[in-house]
């Protein structure tokens, strides 16, 4: 079973993680740039942050055999602080890096007017680099942002079937695909899905653009709920070829649109006996 | 290894051909232009999409030639390596030689060896490192190859820079017991790096007339 993880925060977790997603057969994964738990106060800890999603990370990834790419975007909560909207002017030099398969996370969070800016500027940035664009859902007042979100979608220069949309549940998940958008969901152990909820999405929306992702963290979440659903989903009498298509073939459509996923992962680097993410290097 | 703009001519053909032969006009053109490097030039944003365009196995070599043909000075490539993926980092460091930059882009060198990237250790003792480190650096630099997993071979000039080096020879033997005190084995390359610090034969006059 190949498995692509479309939204997955590596940052936060650890080489187990990494070693035990490989077991359960995840070969590709995306990281979206988020908030890290800790408010940021300067562009400069955001630039450190997107050079650790084009370096580091896919460099720990790749000693596990996953490739691993990234979006790049200001976040919505972080978009209301005025010290960090700067970011918005560096997005153009990051976007144009090869890893860079979407501008993400963008979208709603308290649904104010510097989210509003930060969103429309974004998915204009997603337009001009032809790049699919990766947009949260909030968590608070979930139906009212989805459809602010989706209106603000229509009036921009990017087509729906390049906007990815998070985090959706059983209210949302309808118009998000009436949208014309592709729809994500998050299997966390105990908020917005779990693995019996999505198989009952599966069942009454069917597989076209629908992606399942573990939006692991730093917070309470699994990084192997994209395996677990996937094991549900044989269970409640799905095929081999819809998990297949569910848990790889979307998300490398979607994610593929950006022309610049490389799946052939190259072997691990160079190591020897142990390998150079021990620590104590020197 | 780097291939030359000959060997990509050979290679690349349609639209990757056209793609190199314009970013490396544009990067003659900010050549014969350097008052203007005030900015980014057009040059450098090609750099970053070289290898979508002509493809990943030669990215390395058309960063190479790009940085050559703009004959980037230190404010350029210390902006390609800061502001660049991992990938376009090591372009850089593989390319310092071959520009006229004296020792004044060490600290690049010296910013990859402080990585645990290995991709990055390995560009690090290249030709350039291996010119410019000075001998505490680079010892330590030998040693950080050893432990990351770097295969021996990146080292440039290792025999020349390791012969009658008998700090290194120390620091090499107390890696070595420590790992054997762990329990743990030795990398298959140290005991390599350890015989070239063997002091060159004593040369006889007739050998060294001066």
């Amino acid at each position: 079973m190949r498995i692509f993880d479309p939204h997955i925060h590596m940052t936060s977790r650890t080489t187990d993680d990494y070693r035990a997603m490989y077991d359960a057969g995840v070969r590709a994964l995306v990281e979206p740039s988020f908030w890290l738990g800790q408010p940021r106060t300067s562009p400069a800890s955001f630039f450190d942050y997107f050079d650790a999603l084009l370096g580091w990370e896919p460099f720990r990834a790749s000693q596990y055999g996953i490739a691993h790419h990234c979006t790049l975007a200001l976040n919505p909560k972080e978009a209301n602080d005025p010290r960090c909207t700067p970011v918005l002017d560096a997005l153009p030099r990051y976007l144009v890096k090869d890893s860079v398969v979407a501008v993400g996370e963008i979208g709603y969070d308290s649904m104010t007017p510097a989210e509003d800016t930060a969103l429309a500027a974004q998915l204009q940035l997603a337009a001009d680099h032809a790049l699919p664009a990766l947009v949260h859902t909030p968590h608070r007042d979930k139906l009212a942002g989805l459809h602010r979100t989706i209106d603000v979608i229509r009036e921009s220069d990017l087509s729906p079937e390049l906007v990815l949309l998070d985090h959706l549940n059983e209210t949302t998940v309808t118009d998000a695909l009436d949208s014309g958008c592709w729809a994500g969901f998050s299997i966390y152990p105990d908020t917005k899905m779990d693995e019996d909820r999505m198989i009952t999405v599966l069942r009454n929306h069917g597989t076209d653009r629908i992606l399942v992702n573990s939006a692991a963290d730093w917070g309470k979440s699994d990084p192997l709920k994209t395996r677990k659903v996937a094991d549900t989903m044989l269970k409640a009498g799905f095929d081999e070829d819809d998990v297949d298509k569910v848990l790889w073939r979307n998300p490398v459509a979607f994610y593929g649109q950006s022309g610049r996923l490389q799946l052939d992962t190259a072997a691990p680097g160079p190591l020897h006996e142990g390998n150079s993410i021990l620590r104590g290097g020197e | 290894m780097l291939s030359s703009r000959k060997e990509l001519d050979d290679r690349l053909r349609g639209a990757a051909r056209a793609w190199l032969d314009e970013a490396l006009a544009e990067a003659a053109h900010a050549a014969a232009h350097p008052g203007a490097d005030s900015g980014s030039p057009p040059w450098e944003l090609r750099f970053a999409s070289a290898g979508r365009h002509c493809g990943l196995e030669h990215a390395d070599s058309v960063r190479a030639l790009l940085l050559v043909e703009a004959r980037a000075g230190l404010p350029a490539v210390t902006r390609l390596y800061e502001q660049g993926t991992a990938a376009e980092r090591r372009a850089v460091l593989l390319t310092l030689h071959r520009l006229d930059l004296g020792a004044t882009a060490l600290p690049l060198v010296e910013d990859a060896l402080r990585t645990n990237d290995t991709r990055l250790v390995a560009a690090a003792v290249g030709p350039y490192g291996a010119a410019h480190l000075d001998a505490h650096g680079w010892r330590h630099a030998v040693l950080k190859c050893l432990f990351t997993g770097v295969p021996a071979e990146a080292l440039d000039r290792l025999g020349e820079r390791a012969r009658g080096d008998a700090e290194l020879a120390r620091m090499l033997s107390d890696f070595a017991a420590e790992r054997t005190a762990a329990g743990r084995p030795v990398p298959a390359g140290l005991r390599t790096v350890l015989d070239l610090t063997a002091p060159a034969p004593t040369p006889t006059p007739t050998e060294e007339p001066r």
